[in-house]
């Protein structure tokens, strides 16, 4: 059914660390690697080796400059971008076969691809650009919380997490139950500045980016630092000399 | 938004379709036998291959019949579930007129009501949508839908004065949605600085998209081409919906070959009309991929 469930007993969901985030991509290709080998339909790839190759992704990594106002140095922001598995999620009402759904157990939004028919309309009402419509399967794509993951005891347990959190070499992604305020995702995001996507379009989401912290202060840091030697000493003194005199 | 032509088809002739079927509840051209059965079935043809039209751009139409099942909270599911229900309504309606020469008033009022709510629950479709600004103006929308649909249906019921002024009363109104669409985009609280969170911290600027190729994010919601002559087409669009099929109709006389081409005429302006609402219509996902 595709009325949002009144409150979940979990709010599973990712915390992404901008400030640690170094852009490589990892998650990427781990997430595309798992969810086109498991659940649901594959992620398909459309002319991968042409000359116009376009294909399914659930999470895209964009790169940002932030420039402080009145000048400054320029910071580089790398800013995955997936499902924030909305508490009010505009793509779930819209779908009007009921494929699309919120978990009332875990909160974690799905696409049941059986109902699915690709009318696309619930990518239309997603502020995130997080849905793509798989042009080969013509149904809708997202991001899992690789659901097929989490809860799967054939795993190891270090390998119950999204496969994005568990590949991220940079320690930039965190999985947890942002419901409960004693989660270390919990701990981790009140320890934090966040920042908010588009809080005007209501949708409250459930995943949390984490500020990044402010560097490379030049007015400041330069003027902190002071010549070591004005005055060449020992060898390269006696060959400044040396050099002088000729 | 990208403008599929499946779509555009789909609202422009389920739109006269449906709006033809209000005029023809009501009475108006009031026919029975063979004029009863032409009329139907202009109404019927354009509303149906207008719905057909819009199973085409599905990625999996095979799950169509669970369509129907949301009514709770989808207006798709609700536009679904009227088309068919307003479909149903007049097809007794049709055959008491065609075959029995008899009008069952109370029928064709009850179907008039039902097309009525039919194009409403499509107009809403688009105005409920809070990502796309351009598109989520309540009651602008629904308003400028319905009297598409009166208008557009005046016009095939043969009412030549009737359907001229409506037709001036919709240009107008179309007027009006473009001024309106264009100020809510550019006093909109959305820019790159809302859409990261990162406003705060400065200009925000895209360095690097997630993606060298296309997307079907880009391809779908950050359609740009129309946006490039949008003006001429608006000026394109007003003379052929509503400037020159007005003067038609309302200085010649009503006769069926100047009714005619006074219906081709807002026929390919609605269409132009529809091409430009998605063309023109800017999805808020793309500030996270606007250069600059």
């Amino acid at each position: 059914m595709t009325a949002l469930p009144k409150t979940t007993r979990k709010k599973l969901g990712l915390v992404i660390d901008l400030d640690t985030c170094v852009g490589c991509h990892g998650c990427v290709t781990a997430c595309k690697g798992w969810n086109t080998q498991n659940y649901g339909a594959p992620l398909s790839d459309i002319d991968p080796y042409g000359a116009d190759p376009s294909g399914t992704f659930l999470n895209r990594v964009f790169s940002y400059e932030v420039t402080p106002e009145g000048g400054g140095a320029a910071q580089t922001v790398h800013f995955p971008r997936s499902c924030l598995h909305c508490e009010d999620a505009p793509c779930v009402t819209v779908c009007p076969t009921g494929a699309s759904y919120k978990r009332s157990e875990d909160g974690i939004v799905l696409v049941n691809e059986d109902r699915c028919i690709g009318c696309g309309l619930c990518a239309w009402a997603c502020p995130y650009g997080a849905r793509e419509l798989d042009q080969l399967a013509g149904v809708m794509k997202k991001c899992t919380l690789c659901v097929d993951r989490i809860y799967n005891e054939n795993l190891p347990e270090e390998d119950r997490l999204p496969a994005c959190v568990r590949t991220c070499p940079a320690g930039a992604r965190h999985f947890g139950d942002l419901g409960d305020p004693d989660s270390d995702v919990s701990k981790l995001v009140a320890s934090r500045e966040t920042v908010d996507l588009m809080p005007e379009q209501g949708t409250r989401p459930v995943n949390t980016y984490l500020a990044p912290r402010p560097r490379d202060r030049m007015g400041r840091d330069a003027a902190e630092l002071k010549p070591v030697a004005t005055e060449a000493k020992g060898f390269l003194g006696w060959l400044d000399k040396a050099l002088e005199k000729l | 938004m990208h403008p599929a032509p499946s779509v555009i088809i789909f609202t422009t002739l389920s739109g006269l379709g449906f709006g033809l079927f209000m005029w023809l509840g009501l009475g108006t051209p009031d026919v029975t036998g063979i004029p009863a059965f032409a009329w139907f079935f202009v109404a019927y043809a354009l509303s149906v291959v207008g719905l057909i039209a819009s199973t085409f751009h599905l990625g999996n139409p095979k799950n169509a019949i669970y369509a129907f099942s949301q009514w709770r909270t989808s207006w798709l599911s609700r536009e679904g579930i009227m088309a068919v229900v307003t479909l149903f309504t007049f097809a007794p309606f049709a055959i008491g007129k065609i075959f029995l020469g008899v009008t069952w008033p109370l029928l064709g009022n009850l179907g008039t009501l039902f097309a009525v709510i039919t194009v409403f629950t499509t107009s809403m479709m688009y105005a409920q949508l809070k990502t796309v600004p351009r598109w989520n103006m309540f009651p602008l929308i629904p308003v400028l839908f319905e009297l598409y649909a009166i208008a557009g249906g005046a016009l095939l019921a043969g009412e030549a004065r009737i359907a001229g002024w409506l037709i001036l009363a919709v240009t107008v109104l179309q007027i009006i949605t473009w001024m309106a669409g264009d100020k809510k985009y550019a006093t909109l609280a959305t820019d790159k600085g809302t859409a990261t969170g990162l406003g705060r911290f400065g200009k925000v600027r895209m360095l690097e998209s997630g993606h060298t190729a296309r997307s079907y994010v880009m391809d779908e919601m950050v359609h740009l081409i129309g946006r490039k002559h949008a003006h001429k087409l608006r000026a394109i669009a007003t003379i052929l919906i509503g400037v020159l099929p007005a003067l038609i109709l309302l200085l010649l006389p009503a006769t069926t070959p100047v009714i005619l081409l006074a219906v081709a005429s807002h026929v390919i302006g609605v269409a132009a009309g529809r091409w430009l609402f998605f063309a023109e219509a800017e999805h808020v996902v793309g500030m996270y991929s606007a250069r600059g």
